[in-house]
């Protein structure tokens, strides 16, 4: 059972609900895809079993081999290889890991080496078991580090994603092979625009999913009215709360704040398994 | 001309917000929404489309079944597991590298630009504005956004305009990294929050290893003073300016359910008050760059 928790605006309470369902729910584990800036640690405060890096081959080129003849740069999709003149410039950032210029080389100059993107965390926190990666700063490509995280997990637990905020390639990364999306936002424009854009994605991945109101007194009825006309099942509504916002600002998880909290939490599991 | 752009680390601080007041604060300015992901700036300045791109990104292999001898080749080379036992391409998984169209003996594949996304430079009553969409579950989203900013650029030196303010993507990945690109400064907005503190710092660090100036502000001060503190002492310690602060206030999203931002929608509120002393500084700052 993989559930992943994603929103299209950011800061609308994806880790909030990521950490509270996993602390509301018996053994489970929880995997922090938001790679680019990993939150839930602060609040499931894991304790540190092993880390490892992560890294991408990139190429190397033989000088002693190579002719210069430009096929590489030519085959490379992502301009991380440029021939000029005697010398082959690798921009190893830009590079997708893909291997065809290695492969493609036509005399065999080109080989691959490891190159770090990030690390990956893995530890222990009561009856969750943690994984996390954090990337590299100046790094520009999150889906590989996404990806090895989600082949880090125990086969055959329950799982909770924290997915990345937006709609593009790393939360693509991060909800596909789900089964089951939960959409965090909130009613305000913003929530509302957002959410209809991460609807879209989900169709389009066909992942079945439902949505969680996060300060549902704050804005408008709209982000009811849309669900309404969709038929998209709203599976809580959290009202603003000074003191919650207080605690998640001191990394405090809710149902510590609020214990009663703690079986909203596990109905919404339920609920969750029985719309699967 | 110079260029301004707003971006946050973790996301929902206030970036948009902010920088929709920043439309309406400065006075000569084009506005770019960089966040072209999950694009809200539109939501309170209400664009008038005036020119539209198609933005055609990355691609996707396609294997013409009429064709494929069904060797393998491709199957074993792909590093994506993009293509099925049967032969298809699943578009979502592909990368667009080409290995397969090269290395299939047969060619069978062919590589599709799908259309990614669209650009738009529209007027709004605050000048110009350039803005994106990105297709749904697309990816290169860098590209759009370096295309975002080169059209906002190409607006603002025509027609002789001071600033291009930018309102950034959240994370530090590849939209960001286009999006600070041959920015003048950064500011980044926070919250007083464990959570913010640490995505702050990984933000203004990505700055920093760029070489670009930045400047910090935080939202929501006064729910956790202790870590409004935190972050200003953590702002001297790596060099970043801190810049100002403002309340948490339901007057922000008032002004969000009324399309407004908020210098507009309550100019003499005590929020809009912090929102003109943070633009001055920046608009300061930003005077003694090159
Ligand atoms: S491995 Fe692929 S992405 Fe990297 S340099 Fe070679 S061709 Fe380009
Ligand atoms: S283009 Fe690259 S990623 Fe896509 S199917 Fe071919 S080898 Fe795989």
């Amino acid at each position: 059972m993989i559930i992943s928790i994603a929103s299209g605006k950011g800061g609308t309470g994806k880790t909030t609900l990521a950490t509270n369902l996993a602390l509301s729910i018996g053994k489970c584990q929880l995997l922090d895809c938001d790679v680019e800036e990993p939150n839930s640690h602060i609040f499931i405060k894991p304790r540190l079993i092993r880390s490892r890096s992560v890294s991408l081959p990139v190429p190397k080129v033989d000088d002693k081999k190579c002719t210069y003849c430009g096929k590489c740069s030519e085959v490379c999709q992502f301009s991380a290889l440029a021939v000029i003149r005697k010398n082959v410039l690798v921009f190893q950032e830009l590079c997708h890991g893909c291997g065809a210029c290695s492969i493609l080389c036509p005399v065999d100059a080109i080989w691959e080496v490891e190159r770090e993107i990030g690390v990956m965390e893995i530890g222990q926190a009561g009856d969750v078991h943690f994984i996390h990666g954090l990337m590299r700063i100046s790094e520009a490509m999150s889906p590989p580090l996404i990806k090895a995280v989600k082949n880090e997990a125990e086969k055959d637990m329950v799982t909770i994603i924290d997915a990345p905020p937006g709609t593009s390639c790393p939360v693509i990364e991060a909800v596909k092979d789900s089964d089951f999306c939960v959409l965090v936002t909130e009613p305000t424009p913003f929530g509302l625009n957002d959410l209809v854009l991460a609807v879209e994605m989900l169709r389009i991945l066909e992942i079945p999913f439902a949505v969680v109101l996060n300060r549902s007194d704050v804005g408008d009825d709209k982000v009811d009215e849309y669900c309404e006309k969709e038929d998209i099942p709203i599976l809580m509504k959290i009202p603003m709360d000074r003191e919650l916002a207080e605690a998640y600002s001191e990394g405090i998880p809710f149902v510590e704040a609020k214990p009663e909290w703690k079986e909203k939490f596990a109905d919404l599991y339920n609920n969750i398994i029985r719309m699967v | 001309m110079k260029s301004i752009t707003v971006i946050s680390g973790k996301g929902g601080t206030g970036k948009t917000i902010l920088t929709a007041s920043f439309a309406a604060l400065a006075e000569s300015k084009v506005m770019a929404d960089c966040d072209v992901d999950a694009a809200d700036l539109h939501l309170i300045l209400k664009p008038e489309i005036l020119k539209e791109e198609v933005f055609l990104g990355g691609q996707a292999a396609k294997i013409d079944k009429s064709k494929c001898i069904e060797c393998d080749r491709c199957l074993d080379e792909c590093r994506f597991d993009a293509i099925s036992e049967n032969f298809v391409v699943d578009p979502i998984d592909c990368e667009g590298c080409a290995l397969c169209y090269h290395v299939c003996p047969v060619e069978a594949i062919e590589m599709i630009h799908s259309k990614q996304g669209r650009c738009y430079i529209s007027k709004t009553r605050h000048g110009h504005m350039v803005h994106a969409k990105l297709g749904i579950a697309e990816e290169n989203s860098g590209k759009l956004v370096a295309l975002v900013r080169k059209h906002a650029r190409e607006i603002a030196e025509r027609e002789n305009i001071e600033y291009v303010i930018v309102d950034g993507p959240p994370g530090i990945g590849c939209p960001v990294i286009s999006a600070i690109t041959g920015a003048s400064l950064v500011l980044a907005v926070t919250e007083p929050t464990v959570s913010g503190l640490h995505d702050l710092k990984r933000v203004v660090g990505l700055a920093n290893h760029f070489g670009i100036k930045a400047l910090v502000c935080v939202n929501k001060h006064d729910l956790n003073p202790a870590y409004t503190r935190q972050i200003e002492l953590h702002c001297q310690e790596v060099d970043a300016e801190f810049v100002g602060k403002i309340s948490f206030d339901t007057v922000i999203t008032k002004a969000m359910l009324n399309a407004q931002s908020v210098v507009e929608y309550q100019p003499d509120s005590s929020v809009s008050e912090q929102i003109k002393s943070i633009w001055q500084r920046v608009d300061e700052v930003a005077r003694t760059l090159p």
